[in-house]
């Protein structure tokens, strides 16, 4: 193990990294917490320019401003229903497309696959202005199928890259045995190889679930009225409308993260193995 | 009769064939999905970037004019500037991932609740994460803004000054930057090999030298990782231009991708066919990147062939 465990180490070290490794935890997450406190306190403090210390009282009462004045329960319904499409239609995309790029060797495969990586890197604003157009022309413009489409067609990039590699891990006997008992492809994509793919299952759709419902871009360029924007784009609006009104800005950003919080600390083991793949050989 | 001797002779071809066509039909739907909305729209881009268009009405062919006009455009030049001071100060995040994962790899009680806390600003949102700072370096109260008042005694309103607020930005770009660098890090330290480290040891190899000599060579994954997130990230920042300055003072916060989008979707008229020329030379400089990674990759999957 790298560095030496303080275990080793003599006690008055140890005593030291206990208390050190807490208050190296509170100074990383001093804006948040700064925030966080914020969201709880009433607009009196904020005026007596008791800004820094503690709530004089704590006032949940500013989260609930947050919901009755401003349209924030309709933009995270609009974000879920962005969300959740995207993360089962990438699913079932890349799943094929794992499969298809795992198993087989085709002429061309390393070629598609490569498709697939560099089209991921690429950035958005080369897409913006043609994406924005095709949506336009299809009816879907601020619409939020418009928006699943695009994120479902660009995620599903990242994500076959994930189940290609996944599903290349897997045993092959385990496919030939199947084939040599005469099972047809489509059974064993359905019978052998889907049910071990669970793991990678998990993990891809707990990070596409942060990473669309974190999405900001697209949102403004896709949407853009308060019956179809996420959460994301709401904020930025709502963040024009609040200006000085840091007790119901910080609220609205707590409650616009939390749905991914939530996520990550349900699925955190699945979370963590999604972001580092390819970090160990 | 014949009927059904047709379909069993379907069926037997198939069975002969369905290894051959499986693969294909398994990627028709997500390829083309991935053509029509990523890879066409590349070209399109191009294409568009010769032509003047305001997204509604006729599209005039002007040739290389957006280019030429883009080369004397002063905002181009800032964004640029800007976007190599993002991605060279963005680098930074790698060695304090680094050097966190180091820190955080211990065994002490509660160190999974720890690490998971420190992973946590890369779950939020960058419109969260700008909107947070924003508030830590706002003027007059933001916690920032009064640790530098303490400090030098005058205010520096950071996010409003020409001089800070490109720096403003980035910081807070690389706090969730900075934790994932971390996490792939914290994975990386986790594999190394301790027979390795024992042996070092022994031969009382020590501190940084063996983190250069022995550590390091075994992160190698995690480093490339790393840097691809990082140099695509530093490229692609947008949210939080867009969410903390808006571009401003004086736009001197902008950056390509921004720049691009304010072009255009501008409040004074759609200038699509300019906004794509910007897109063209942000994805040029990207593909610079994206080559070398993919053949890195590339290198790689013909040694696990």
């Amino acid at each position: 193990m790298f560095p030496r465990p303080i275990e080793h180490q003599s006690r008055a070290v140890q005593i030291s990294y206990q208390v050190l490794v807490p208050v190296a935890l509170i100074i990383w997450l001093l804006p948040l917490i700064g925030v966080a406190i914020t969201s709880v306190k009433p607009a009196s403090d904020l005026a007596a320019g008791n800004y820094f210390g503690l709530p004089s009282s704590f006032a949940i009462s500013n989260y609930a401003d947050v919901f009755t004045n401003s349209p924030i329960g309709q933009y995270i319904w609009n974000s879920f229903k962005v969300t959740i499409p995207t993360v089962l239609g990438t699913l079932v995309l890349s799943c094929l497309t794992g499969f298809a790029l795992g198993i087989y060797k085709f002429k061309g495969n390393i070629w598609i696959f490569f498709m697939f990586v560099a089209g991921n890197f690429v950035p958005f604003q080369i897409l913006m202005v043609p994406v924005r157009d095709m949506t336009v022309n299809l009816g879907l413009y601020n619409t939020t199928t418009g928006l699943v489409l695009f994120h479902v067609a660009f995620q599903t990039g990242f994500c076959t890259l994930f189940m290609r590699n996944f599903i290349r891990a897997l045993p092959r006997e385990l496919i030939e045995a199947a084939r040599v008992e005469g099972v047809s492809e489509f059974r064993i994509f359905w019978y052998v190889v889907l049910p071990l793919m669970k793991p990678a299952i998990a993990a891809l759709a707990v990070l596409i679930f942060t990473f669309i419902w974190n999405d900001y871009f697209w949102a403004t360029v896709l949407t853009t009225s308060k019956e179809t924007q996420p959460v994301t784009a709401g904020l930025y609006s709502l963040n024009g409308q609040w200006i000085a009104q840091w007790q119901l800005v910080s609220a609205g950003a707590i409650i616009a993260a939390l749905p991914p919080v939530a996520m990550f600390f349900l699925m955190q083991k699945h979370f963590i193995a999604g972001l580092t793949l390819g970090a160990v050989k | 009769m014949s009927h059904a001797s047709t379909e069993s002779h379907t069926r037997s071809w198939w069975r002969e064939n369905q290894q051959k066509l499986t693969p294909y039909i398994f990627l028709v739907p997500g390829v083309i999905f991935f053509l029509v909305y990523v890879i066409i729209p590349i070209f399109e881009s191009f294409w568009l970037s010769a032509y003047s268009w305001d997204g509604l009405g006729e599209k005039e062919f002007i040739g290389m004019a957006n280019y030429h006009e883009l080369f004397d455009d002063e905002a181009f030049y800032t964004s640029l500037k800007n976007n190599v001071i993002w991605l060279v100060l963005y680098l930074l995040a790698i060695p304090a991932g680094l050097g966190i994962a180091i820190f955080l790899n211990q065994k002490i009680r509660g160190m999974r609740a720890y690490k998971s806390l420190f992973f946590f600003p890369f779950v939020i949102s960058q419109v969260v994460v700008g909107l947070i700072f924003a508030w830590f370096y706002a003027p007059g109260f933001g916690l920032f803004s009064l640790i530098i008042e303490k400090i030098t005694g005058s205010e520096i309103a950071i996010l409003a000054d020409e001089r800070f607020a490109t720096y403003g930005i980035i910081f807070a770009g690389l706090w969730p930057q900075i934790a994932y660098c971390m996490i792939l890090y914290l994975t990386g330290l986790n594999a190394v090999d301790p027979e390795q480290i024992e042996a070092a040891r022994l031969d009382a190899a020590k501190g940084f030298k063996m983190l250069w000599y022995i550590i390091l060579p075994q992160l190698r994954p995690a480093t490339f990782l790393a840097m691809v997130v990082t140099i695509i990230g530093a490229l692609r920042s947008f949210d939080l231009v867009s969410i903390m300055t808006d571009g401003g003072p004086y736009g001197s916060t902008r950056v390509l991708s921004f720049y691009m989008y304010e072009q255009a979707l501008s409040e004074y008229g759609y200038r699509m066919g300019y906004g794509a020329s910007v897109a063209v030379i942000l994805f040029l400089i990207m593909m610079v990147f994206i080559t070398g990674f993919i053949w890195k990759m590339v290198g790689d999957e013909r040694k696990g062939l």
